[in-house]
């Protein structure tokens, strides 16, 4: 007898209603096959989806435009979740992989676990909030124009490379919720290449982490101001404590140039 | 030898850019575990691949022959096979000689002859060659990849084999019957070709002596890594970049004895701005061994795994180019590309994390030899006369300028 084993079946997930909620069994299904039915179940009306069993599916709420959709993942979201995603709110009871918010245009992400690499890559639009920590270039060239500013808050560590090459908008770590208590917030390279955006830092950081294109200060009361509505959304999305959160002065990295690199490849 | 005859190494007609994937289990307890764990692992990240190469290396797997060098052996032809079984039989007794077993799988065509030999060295000949059983075996790796046209050595340690070749890897699993074999260890890989054709000899692991590697990523410094491997008789002739890691892991840990550690920041350096902020004593160890193994350095995006007879390792390029995850289930240990491969095999595991770059996650088989010298406290002249390979002046303090 040959046993086979595969990782996933390209075949529709097993689907059921409960109540408003339409509720696909992820379990062994190819990620295809798993976002045909999503899309297909908005084109049918649903406003409510469950994925259950969740296990590395790639480009989950992808390109989707609804603003009033709501998607739950119950498990592992794979790669690129809710990249390109206009509108809709994706909530991941589990861990997210690499890519999350990838070029993002709105709406919200909200992960109750830890998030990887590359997290809300050129996202210009919309939220992510993760519970835990965050792995490499999170927020590598975000941007923002006019009404439109992405935010993105982080609960727990981040790696190297924060905020690099940041263009726009609101990049937050708390270093709260963390596996790494003896590690700095962050890692090096923080900023590097950030011409336009903020920052926001729970703590202090040390001049060798962060990139030569950024000036570091203290919040002041005004900052504090205007992120205290973000980190009031964030910790109702998550169920978490704000005077907890905003018990520690939080540091303010800005760019000290829009146009740190003009005259790279100008000859003078 | 014809001269007319083909190289080995089968161009795919196409090319396609992309990335790799990988996966390690180990459980560290030393209890066995099927083929099929991994092949579960690599089947969830099939998409990192594009079926131009897949495979796996198990460790433990031939408890019937432990004292054993296993040679998992490539063919183009029965020419090639006898001209390496002339080889072997010149220096070694060869106790069970057979074709591999495998089934046929849709998806895998043209595979080579695939043969393995159970073999020792001849009595006296190492007498003879004045050299350890584990050098005769690396020259005779070097001499039949390098002249015997159309064979290819896939592996070659004691207790252990890489099963690779042109395919998905759950397509390479089922095709090399690994359900069949239970061992401790094994790795995996599914193979996303750039730079280098996809054929059965370059999909990985890469494996010389019980090292193997399996890697996501590309080496840009392989030109400078296989000119320096040459010195120590290395032969690169496989075509693809990743063969450098394996010989470099052998060079560095069985030949220069260099601990683990150390051997790793070799090949993932940390920044001289990091190294500058280090306290004075590591500074100098740093300082020295990027001097000294500045040719070992891997430059360029890679996740790594190194497997051998003890455990493995996961390393990462200094700067994260690559993506890895490991987790922790009770006495098993899991590394892969995504998270998805290690909850495929263990739903529920006790600790999830991203390991930072440049340093190894290490999972260490109990009870087994552990093959690489432990700690990392050594003097910047211990590393230089460890790499010069000259004891006796070792006291004089040999000096390295950074």
């Amino acid at each position: 007898m040959q046993q086979v084993i595969e990782g996933y079946r390209q075949v529709a997930p097993a689907m059921r209603a409960e109540g408003d909620t339409v509720v696909l069994d992820a379990n062994g299904v190819y990620y295809q096959q798993l976002n045909e039915a999503i899309r297909s179940a908005v084109s049918a009306g649903a406003r409510n989806i469950r994925i259950e069993n969740a296990n590395g599916q790639r480009y989950i709420g992808a390109g989707l435009r609804a603003r009033d959709l709501r998607i739950e993942v119950h498990g592992t979201a794979g790669n690129d979740l809710a990249s390109f995603m206009d509108g809709p709110t994706v909530e991941v009871f589990g861990n997210a992989q690499d890519g999350v918010g990838n070029t993002m245009a709105s709406g919200k992400v909200v992960v109750h676990g830890d998030a990887g690499d590359v997290l809300g890559y050129g996202m210009r639009g919309g939220r992510v909030y993760v519970r835990g920590d965050v792995g490499y270039r999170v927020g590598i060239h975000m941007k923002a124009y006019e009404s439109l500013v992405p935010v993105v808050v982080c609960g727990g560590k981040a790696r190297d490379f924060f905020g690099e090459y940041m263009a726009g908008g609101v990049l937050v770590l708390l270093g709260m919720n963390t596996q790494f208590p003896g590690d700095p917030i962050a890692g090096s390279f923080l900023g590097t290449g950030m011409h336009g955006g903020v920052i926001y830092v729970r703590g202090d950081v040390e001049p060798w982490q962060c990139g030569k294109e950024v000036g570091v200060a203290e919040a002041s009361d005004a900052d504090m101001a205007e992120l205290r509505p973000i980190l009031e959304d964030y910790c109702a999305a998550l169920g978490l404590d704000l005077d907890e959160v905003l018990a520690q002065p939080f540091t303010r990295i800005v760019p000290v140039s829009h146009r740190p690199y003009g005259k790279l490849y100008a000859y003078l | 030898m014809s001269a007319t005859r083909p190289r080995y190494a089968e161009e795919a007609p196409f090319k396609i850019h992309g990335g790799c994937g990988l996966a390690g289990i180990c459980d560290e307890s030393g209890k066995p575990m099927s083929g099929e764990q991994i092949i579960l692992a690599m089947a969830v990240q099939r998409d990192r691949g594009n079926g131009l190469g897949g495979g796996f290396a198990g460790y433990g797997i031939y408890p019937e022959f432990p004292d054993h060098f296993a040679f998992h052996l490539m063919y183009h032809d029965e020419q090639a096979r006898e001209e390496t079984e002339a080889l072997l039989a010149e220096h070694c007794i060869v106790d069970l000689a057979e074709p591999m077993p495998t089934r046929p799988v849709k998806g895998i065509s043209d595979a080579p002859l695939l043969y393995r030999y159970f073999l020792k060295p001849l009595p006296g000949e190492l007498e003879r060659l004045e050299m350890s059983e584990e050098d005769l075996v690396v020259r005779l790796v070097m001499t039949i990849n390098a002249t015997v046209d159309g064979a290819f050595v896939a592996s070659s340690g004691k207790n252990m084999g890489v099963f690779k070749g042109v395919g998905f890897p759950e397509e390479i699993g089922h095709f090399y019957r690994l359900e069949e074999y239970e061992g401790h260890t094994w790795t995996g890989h599914n193979r996303f070709p750039t730079n280098t054709p996809g054929w059965w000899g370059g999909a990985h692991p890469f494996a010389l002596l019980d090292w193997t590697i399996v890697h996501n990523g590309e080496i840009s410094s392989y030109g400078i890594n296989s000119r320096y491997l040459e010195q120590f008789g290395y032969k690169c002739t496989l075509g693809t970049d990743t063969e450098v890691a394996a010989y470099l892991f052998d060079l560095m840990l069985r030949r220069h004895g260099l601990p683990l550690e150390l051997a790793c920041k070799a090949l993932a350096a940390p920044l001289w701005t990091e190294i500058d902020r280090m306290p004075e004593g590591e500074r100098e160890l740093m300082r020295s061994l990027r001097a000294v193994y500045g040719p070992a350095m891997l430059n360029g995006p890679f996740a790594i795994i190194l497997g051998f007879n003890g455990g493995m390792v996961a390393l990462n390029d200094r700067i994260k180019l690559r993506p890895l995850v490991a987790a922790r289930a009770g006495s098993v240990v899991i590394v892969a590309s995504e998270e998805a491969a290690i909850r495929a095999v263990a739903s529920e595991p006790d600790a999830v994390w991203m390991p930072k770059a440049g340093e190894p996650t290490v999972a260490r088989v109990a009870g087994m030899p552990w093959p690489i010298h432990g700690d990392l406290h050594l003097s910047p002249a211990e590393v230089s006369c460890a790499v010069l390979g000259t004891e006796d002046v070792c006291d004089e303090a040999v000096e390295v300028s950074a």
